[in-house]
């Protein structure tokens, strides 16, 4: 049974591991700023979550208790990653910082900048 | 009297639960937790707004477990994007015409979007009738914004009663 819960918690952080190394890698490959948004908030939750519940797991294991810690971290994560990232939108856009060619719609960034309905 | 004491009780109740499950049980913990509890709704009612509250508990449970589900598969679409080379990369922006009206569950319907690995919320405009979001990779428009609508909007409207 412990063996188990060795194996099975080792397998998720080491799918942890490599979500949030695809996150990094997406940081760096993606072609503009916008894009490039999208990899740290995305790729790495589910990384993180991974390795958080490997982490409840081994705690539980060690009799430690259950860990809640845990539960805690993941939720603020869930709750202040889309603010994060909704303000570092918000401040590039007022900056007009340039999309990637292939990038469609990109005329709606003027009514964006001035927050009034698409035309 | 009470009401101006703790002007947001359920607020009050939990900062002091967090703040017991951030620090180990002591009673100096316990007393810290209890005056921050109460101090901070001081400052905080002032701030908030009148908003529409959750009708349904039940159908909000769904709905956070219906996101995590969500939250789960696209990651792993957006890995493979990543991985994949950037020239099928089809980014954009799009404007999603809103039903909701109230602040707060328009404040849930754009994190939501946001933590849906793929999309995030840029802005709202002015008069709240369209949101604006920025997608890594879009295949049709309109079936995104539908998708939108019908998975993340119509629920919420129905847990807000709104």
């Amino acid at each position: 049974m412990l063996f188990v819960i060795e194996v099975f918690a080792s397998f998720l952080l080491l799918m942890g591991g490599v979500f949030i190394l695809i996150g990094a890698l997406g940081m760096v490959k993606l072609p503009d700023f916008y894009t490039r948004l999208h990899a740290p908030t995305k790729a790495t939750t589910l990384g993180i979550g991974c390795i958080l519940i490997a982490s409840m797991g081994l705690h539980a294991l060690r009799g430690d208790g259950f860990a809640i810690h845990e539960l805690v971290i993941s939720l603020f994560l869930f709750i202040t990653a889309p603010v994060s990232a909704y303000m570092v939108a918000k401040a590039a856009l007022q900056r007009r910082t340039r999309f990637v060619d292939s990038t469609i719609n990109t005329e709606m960034s003027k009514d964006i900048l001035e927050r009034r309905a698409p035309k | 009297m009470l009401k101006r004491l703790f002007p947001m009780p359920l607020h009050t109740g939990i900062l002091l639960l967090v703040w017991m499950l951030l620090n180990s049980f002591s009673m100096g913990h316990l007393v810290l937790g209890l005056i921050l509890a109460i101090a901070i709704p001081w400052v905080a009612a002032p701030l908030s707004d009148p908003h529409a509250r959750v009708r349904k508990p039940l159908r909000a449970a769904r709905y956070v477990l219906m996101v995590l589900g969500d939250i789960i598969v696209s990651n792993f679409e957006v890995a493979g994007r990543i991985l994949r080379s950037n020239r099928h990369l089809r980014p954009g922006l799009i404007a999603m015409p809103l039903d909701l009206r109230d602040h707060f569950p328009l404040a849930v319907l754009a994190s939501t979007i946001s933590l849906t690995p793929g999309t995030v919320s840029v802005d709202f405009s002015e008069d709240m009738q369209w949101l604006y979001i920025h997608a890594l990779h879009i295949d049709n428009e309109q079936h995104m914004i539908d998708r939108i609508k019908t998975r993340y909007e119509a629920p919420l409207r129905e847990i807000f009663a709104c």
